[in-house]
């Protein structure tokens, strides 16, 4: 396994947003993905997870001409048991109070919180609310994450994919991107 | 190289029927199963596959409709999530006897946990009771793959398909090549069978006959046998096997390999739980000296073993009997298991977390509040949908089922009149898509016993809870033509409400005005009744819908004692409560600015400024 990583926020933040941008990026770099999310009830509101795991692509049979026994990808559980993540990122501090026992002991935390408690500390929705976007905290986040070299992908590669992304919103997000990144600057 | 995407696994089952050709395809939504035919009905907007797509008034109508387009040589299938199918039983019961003749696959998602359900039933254990197979998928990628075999078996034995994904396969995303779609419509042949598709009881004990046959032979098929995932290691020398299905044999498989166990253990994955093979049990069964079944959520595989005096799981009390089968839990069963010690926990288990709430500025949220001040002794038979979340607010006090609301206020109408007590008043709240789905018989019903309570309508125009699917109210079908608009007010008054009002609850004066007018319609002795009060406000979440006027961000004057009143009886999100004798502050990225908060404090604290404010500054200070 590559890296397995736990999103976690409040329903609203943008922890499905986020977890998708990090499987594009996975893609791009020649990698497979399998994430895991909440959906229905829990979304309104409440705590929602995101289970993100990043591995290197088997070459094996085509696909089509595989079945359940020779597909060593499909046997890739959906879900991070506690202890083995490798990053969590917080959208929320009480993520860490929800999400924290996820995270291994040699596992790095990232969190949106102020004041600072930490060197994995960002004040995401600070940040954000100065670029006019307060919305946009889950991607300042994600910005500091990938600057600090927390995650298995670079800047860069996150970079591109909401560049491809595009939409309305593609100039807010990519500054919402590169504020957290000076934040979490090299 | 062909093109690759990250899919959900709804959408990968999606794109499954579409690349086995399947013609039809109906569903009510519902947590977890939601986005299969909500990926097709999107396709269909666009114009870009010709499937016919619908979403049905409930989850009975679907199936009876994908059946008919089976009976006629197409390739069907209905969607839903597992209490669906209990209002889906009975076509399915039937449609196992009759059988079909193009391959018809039902897929029902299970929610062990549950995530987002009223119970953790085992739909595989509808299987066995229809006498039907079920084929329990791995992941996303893999059940896109499986459900082309589904129609293949199906249309081979001509008999109904189950495909069960849990939640887990449902919402997890996985990269996965695209394919083409198929693109042939095979033409509809209908060949008159009435012994079959309209057989007399008689008839019905040679169909049964003919079900256990096709059973008997489905079992043996080889396409679905058993298969071990780790075939270096022997049955017969390991200290034990582990049999598993779904999604919880891509944990054991992950822990085995973890654990060093992927050459101890032999690991056989069962792509159709239900019809095990006769030869698969007994070998094993003389082969291993003990077998771990693996499965969610109730004991299916485990219960076809005749002898279990080795055999280990839910029954046997080795597997927890209810919840998810989450990877730490079956670390723990592997480990036992394996006769290994116990993993040490990690620090700082899972707090509590928060609860759901409604969104800022729901309409539903004003509606709840009004109906506490109206009725403030009611009795509250709630509905499923997002409004079950007016019991945070204490304005929901029962849910059970779809359309249950109605049907049990006029249970708890019957118990107080019966007792004499015809003073406590009581308010049904059901959604605009439950109403249609299953509230309609029970309003006629209260109304031909002669009941007198209040049904409020939450009407926000959409499914808001499963992801903005259309209702009824509409007046489009998916492929753009008008159909007519069936309307709440029409169909209360059809069934026999003789006082019908709608308001809109952000106009709360005026809305709490027609709940009176309605209370007193239930209490009028000569021409009162039922009434019907419908709570118009489109869902803030639904992009299809008009943006409202947005009010001020709402200023916290100094008469706010912290009080905490809103904070409980309103529970807005945007409302932030810092402690007794703090003032409330507002979110104002949360806020939607809908201006009903206004009405909820008890001192007037909560002032909508009359001018917009510059900007939008925040009142936290």
């Amino acid at each position: 396994m590559k890296q397995q990583i736990i999103l976690s926020g409040l329903g609203g933040q943008g922890v499905l947003f986020v977890s998708k941008i990090l499987g594009e990026a996975a893609l791009a770099r020649g990698l497979s993905v399998l994430m895991s999310e909440t959906h229905g009830m829990a979304q309104r509101g409440g705590n929602v997870i995101s289970h993100v795991k990043v591995f290197e692509r088997e070459k094996g049979k085509p696909e089509g001409e595989r079945d359940a026994a020779t597909d060593p990808a499909w046997h890739v559980s959906p879900l991070i048991r506690p202890g083995h993540a490798h990053v969590l990122v917080a959208l929320h501090e009480e993520g860490v109070k929800a999400h924290g026992h996820f995270l291994s002991p040699n596992g790095t935390l990232v969190c949106n919180r102020t004041p600072r408690t930490g060197p994995g500390d960002v004040d995401a929705t600070g940040i954000a609310r100065k670029l006019g976007n307060p919305v946009a905290a889950n991607l300042v986040l994600l910005g500091f994450a990938a600057a600090s070299g927390a995650l298995f992908c670079s800047l860069d590669d996150l970079r591109r994919v909401l560049e491809k992304l595009g939409g309305p919103r593609r100039d807010a997000n990519l500054a919402a991107l590169e504020a957290g990144a000076e934040a979490g600057g090299e | 190289m062909a093109e690759r995407k990250i899919l959900l696994g709804n959408e990968a089952m999606a794109y499954g029927l579409l690349e086995a050709g399947c013609t039809l395809a109906a569903s009510y939504p519902g947590t977890p199963a939601s986005e299969i035919v909500g990926t097709l009905a999107a396709l269909k907007r666009s114009g870009s596959i010709a499937m016919h797509v619908e979403w049905s008034i409930n989850e009975k109508v679907a199936l009876e409709t994908a059946l008919a387009n089976s009976y006629a040589g197409r390739r069907s299938a209905a969607a839903m999530k597992q209490v669906g199918l209990n209002v889906a039983a009975d076509p399915f019961m039937s449609a196992a006897y009759t059988g079909v003749k193009g391959g018809l696959v039902v897929i029902v998602a299970d929610d062990p946990g549950p995530h987002s359900s009223q119970t953790e039933q085992d739909t595989r254990q509808f299987a066995m009771l229809a006498k039907v197979p079920v084929l329990d998928p791995l992941g996303p990628a893999h059940a896109r793959d499986l459900l082309h075999t589904a129609f293949d078996l199906s249309e081979d034995y001509e008999v109904p398909v189950l495909f069960r994904p849990t939640t887990r396969v449902c919402h997890a995303r996985q990269d996965m090549e695209i394919r083409p779609f198929r693109q042939d419509q095979p033409a509809p042949v209908f060949e008159k069978d009435p012994a079959r598709w309209a057989a007399t009881p008689k008839f019905r004990f040679l169909l049964h006959k003919q079900l256990n046959e096709k059973l008997d032979a489905v079992s043996r098929d080889s396409r679905l046998q058993p298969v071990q995932l780790n075939p270096a290691v022997s049955a017969e020398k390991a200290a034990g096997v582990i049999v598993a299905s779904g999604a919880v044999c891509t944990h054991a498989s992950e822990i085995l390999k973890d654990l060093g166990l992927w050459e101890e253990i032999p690991l056989y994955y069962a792509p159709m739980p239900f019809p095990l093979p006769e030869d698969f049990l007994t070998g094993l069964l003389d082969q291993a000296r003990r077998i771990l079944v693996l499965e969610e959520t109730q004991p299916v595989m485990e219960a076809q073993f005749r002898d279990r005096a080795k055999v280990q799981g839910r029954l046997s009390g080795h597997v927890p009997r209810e919840g998810e089968l989450l990877p730490e839990t079956v670390e723990g069963i592997v480990r036992t298991f394996a006769g290994l010690p116990e993993a040490a926990a990690p620090k700082g288990a899972a707090a509590p977390g928060r609860r759901p709430t409604l969104c800022a500025g729901c309409g539903h949220r004003a509606a709840f509040f009004a109906i506490r001040k109206v009725f403030p002794r009611g009795i509250y038979p709630g509905d499923i949908g997002c409004y079950t979340l007016g019991l945070n607010l204490g304005a929901v006090d029962t849910v059970l089922c779809m359309g249950a609301s109605i049907s049990q206020a006029a249970g708890f109408y019957h118990a107080f009149r019966d007792s004499g007590q015809n003073s406590r008043p009581i308010v049904a709240t059901i959604g605009d898509s439950t109403f249609y789905h299953a509230g309609i018989p029970a309003l006629i019903n209260a109304v031909i016993q002669g009941c007198r309570f209040v049904v409020v309508v939450l009407d926000n125009a959409t499914t808001a809870m499963t992801g903005h699917q259309p209702t009824p109210a509409e007046g489009n079908t998916l492929d753009g033509r008008s159909v007519p608009k069936v309307s709440i007010e029409d169909l209360a008054r059809a069934c026999g409400v003789r006082h019908v009002s709608v308001g809109d609850p952000y106009d709360f004066e005026a809305f709490t005005g027609l709940l009176k007018a309605a209370k007193e319609h239930t209490r009028d002795p000569e021409n009162g009744g039922m009434a019907v009060v419908i709570a118009r406000r489109p869902c803030l979440m639904d992009r299809k819908q008009p943006k409202p006027d947005r009010k001020p961000v709402p200023a916290i004057n100094d008469k706010c004692q912290g009080c905490g009143f809103c904070i409980t009886h309103f529970e807005c999100p945007a409302l932030v409560f810092h402690g007794k004798e703090e003032a409330v502050t507002v979110d104002d990225v949360l806020c939607s600015g809908c201006g009903v908060c206004a009405h909820v404090c008890p001192h007037d604290a909560i002032e909508i400024p009359s001018q917009p404010q510059a900007g939008k500054e925040s009142n936290h200070s």
